[in-house]
């Protein structure tokens, strides 16, 4: 009997996990002075169908990041584009600034090959043109790795199309209610890496974007885990009494920033990951949690409420004088820092609404980026131009993501469920 | 019966004994499908999970258990907060298990505490935990030993209203006192 329950478990862990969820991204916010880009069906060669529409995904990818404003494609000023028939000169007299042509090259044995030329019509040049290699689940990678390109050669920083987002679903009245999932940023491809009756938390994002640190509420008590994204191999960091809380990994990967509350009250530690040595940061009776490191990997920047509301504060991860940072509103916390270390994201809570802020390290003002009622959780991307979070829609839990200057609004929402603590991870290499 | 009971249960310790270094998502489903579980109580290995009321433990014939008799406190097992408070109200709900405890000494309860969705997550858990401190603070002025509570903190994680009111706000602001055993 033992054996037989031994198997038949063994067939679970065999089954595969990912959940196909439909999925609708809206630009609920754009701006006005959006550039105007066109990109063309990319042409297929050696194959009667493309198995990835490399040319849409490439269009959905730089319109959702409210900076390109993508041609629809009766508006063409040449019917059919294709890298053989590009007329500059029709495309500049259409005030289309740019223009993006490729293939789809089907060499068999699932090899294919994407290429693509992205030209400055005003200019009459190319600005970029590159070839690579995939096979057939790779292809939407692929054409992530097209508009980090296009984004990047226009706009001169790094796009962040081809990253990843961590995120937690739950639903009401289900026996393994909890799940911990990974999409792509643009929300295909989501699966799931962790089941579970108890709730799931905070999942951080290794720098290295292999592993991902987690709060897990196994048998009636919090444990932190870290996780192998690819392989599903875990192990718990941290497992006291009381409060196991809010992981954040250094910039380095080597430590983990966190919450223990075993002295009695909240309060911040630093945890050595290769010698489990725990140094205590915060030392006072306060409520200290939600820590995270700026990226010079010294000082660690967390939410307490010494003065009787939570605002947000900075300390050097050796521990030390803390310094508060937030003055704003009546509630600041979960903060998340730009790669650039210059602005923190944050929820401001003020009248009974928790929007979504942005803090300006160098003049210290709050700049309200979001319109919600109860929004939480927000996250980098890691090239700093948009920041997605968690918020409510008719009464959903729901992602939404917001540019890092607040004028592009878009709504993320996944078929089913509950859906939030949304954690962008760093790029992909 | 108890060998596959046991047999479950030994596939539960086996997973929880590896998570040092082994365990797979999977064993967290696996756990999750077989293993003891915070919603288990109906399989006996856990008492007064979730509402007491519920439960049909009667201590004899004739006389009702006071965990399941409306008119005693002991029914009732959810202690309720104002917002951002950590204020306990109902002092005698808490001094009647607090007392029960104390009288038996194998009495073992675990106090979840629970705040309502606002405000953040990570934050919410460290007010729920304050909650939790402070019914356990009001049971160990009864004389219960520090040893027989242990404290979970959920934080918003686990409402049992799903509303966007004050109304599913009050009912989510909660301490629950959760026999693990009496």
């Amino acid at each position: 009997m033992r054996s037989l329950k031994a198997v038949l478990l063994m067939l679970v862990f065999l089954l595969p996990l990912s959940v196909q969820a439909a999925l609708e991204i809206r630009i609920t916010q754009g701006v006005s002075d959006a550039i105007p880009i066109a990109i063309a069906p990319f042409v297929v060669e050696g194959a009667a169908a493309a198995p990835q529409r490399v040319g849409d995904i490439v269009m959905a990818d730089l319109g959702r990041s409210g900076r390109f404003s993508p041609l629809s494609r009766d508006k063409f000023a040449q019917p059919d584009p294709r890298p053989e028939n590009v007329d500059l000169f029709a495309w500049r007299n259409h005030a289309i600034d740019y223009l993006v042509v490729g293939k789809l090259i089907d060499n068999g044995g699932d090899s294919f090959n994407v290429q693509f030329q992205l030209f400055d019509t005003g200019a009459g040049r190319q600005l970029a043109g590159y070839n690579i290699p995939a096979s057939s689940a790779d292809l939407r990678r692929a054409a992530h790795q097209v508009s980090d390109l296009v984004y990047e050669a226009i706009i001169g920083e790094r796009g962040a199309f081809n990253t990843q987002v961590v995120y937690v679903t739950s639903k009401k009245g289900v026996r393994n209610a909890y799940a911990l999932q990974v999409a792509d940023s643009d929300g295909y491809n989501p699966r799931t890496i962790l089941r579970s009756k108890s709730p799931i938390m905070s999942p951080d994002w290794s720098p290295d974007a292999r592993n991902i640190a987690y709060v897990s509420f196994e048998n009636n008590r919090s444990a932190i885990y870290v996780q192998d994204v690819t392989t599903g191999k875990r192990h718990r960091v941290t497992s006291k009494p009381g409060i196991n809380g809010a992981p954040d990994w250094s910039p380095d990967g080597t430590k983990l920033a966190l919450t223990l509350s075993e002295s009695g009250t909240p309060q911040i530690y630093v945890l050595n990951i290769a010698t489990r040595k725990l140094t205590r940061v915060t030392n006072d009776r306060a409520i200290n949690t939600e820590p995270v490191w700026m990226p010079d990997g010294e000082t660690i920047v967390y939410t307490s409420n010494r003065t009787g509301k939570p605002q947000l504060y900075r300390i050097p991860a050796s521990g030390g004088r803390p310094q508060r940072l937030t003055f704003e509103g009546e509630y600041n916390s979960a903060p998340a820092v730009s790669p650039d270390g210059k602005k923190i994201a944050m929820i401001n809570g003020d009248g009974g609404r928790f929007r979504v802020a942005i803090l300006h390290l160098d003049t210290g003002e709050t700049q309200i980026l979001t319109k919600g009622r109860l929004d939480e959780s927000p996250s980098f991307a890691p090239n700093g131009s948009m920041i997605i979070y968690a918020t409510t829609e008719g009464g959903r839990e729901v992602l939404a993501a917001v540019s890092d200057d607040g004028r592009v609004h878009q709504t993320i929402v996944l078929e089913e469920g509950q859906v939030r603590e949304p954690d962008w991870s760093p790029f992909l290499n | 019966m108890i060998y596959r009971l046991l047999g479950i249960l030994l596939v539960g310790v086996i997973a929880a004994g590896c998570a040092g270094n082994k365990p797979k998502p999977e064993t967290t489903i696996a756990r999750g499908d077989t293993g003891p579980d915070t919603s288990a109580a109906s399989s006996g290995t856990q008492i007064g999970g979730g509402n007491a009321s519920a439960m049909e433990a009667g201590a004899g014939d004739g006389m009702l258990d006071p965990f399941s008799d409306p008119a005693s406190p002991l029914s009732k097992n959810i202690i309720y907060f104002d917002y951002n408070s950590a204020d306990v109200e109902d002092i005698d709900i808490v001094n009647a298990h607090a007392r029960y405890i104390a009288e038996n000494p194998s009495a073992r309860v675990r106090l979840e505490g629970h705040a309502d969705e606002r405000g953040t997550r990570e934050y919410n858990v460290a007010l729920s935990e304050q909650r939790a401190y402070a019914v356990k603070q009001l049971m160990l002025f009864q004389g219960v030993r520090p040893q027989q509570i242990s404290i979970v903190a959920y934080g918003e994680e686990r409402p049992v209203v799903y509303g966007h009111d004050e109304a599913s706000y009050r009912e989510n602001r909660r301490v629950e006192i959760v026999y693990e055993s009496k």
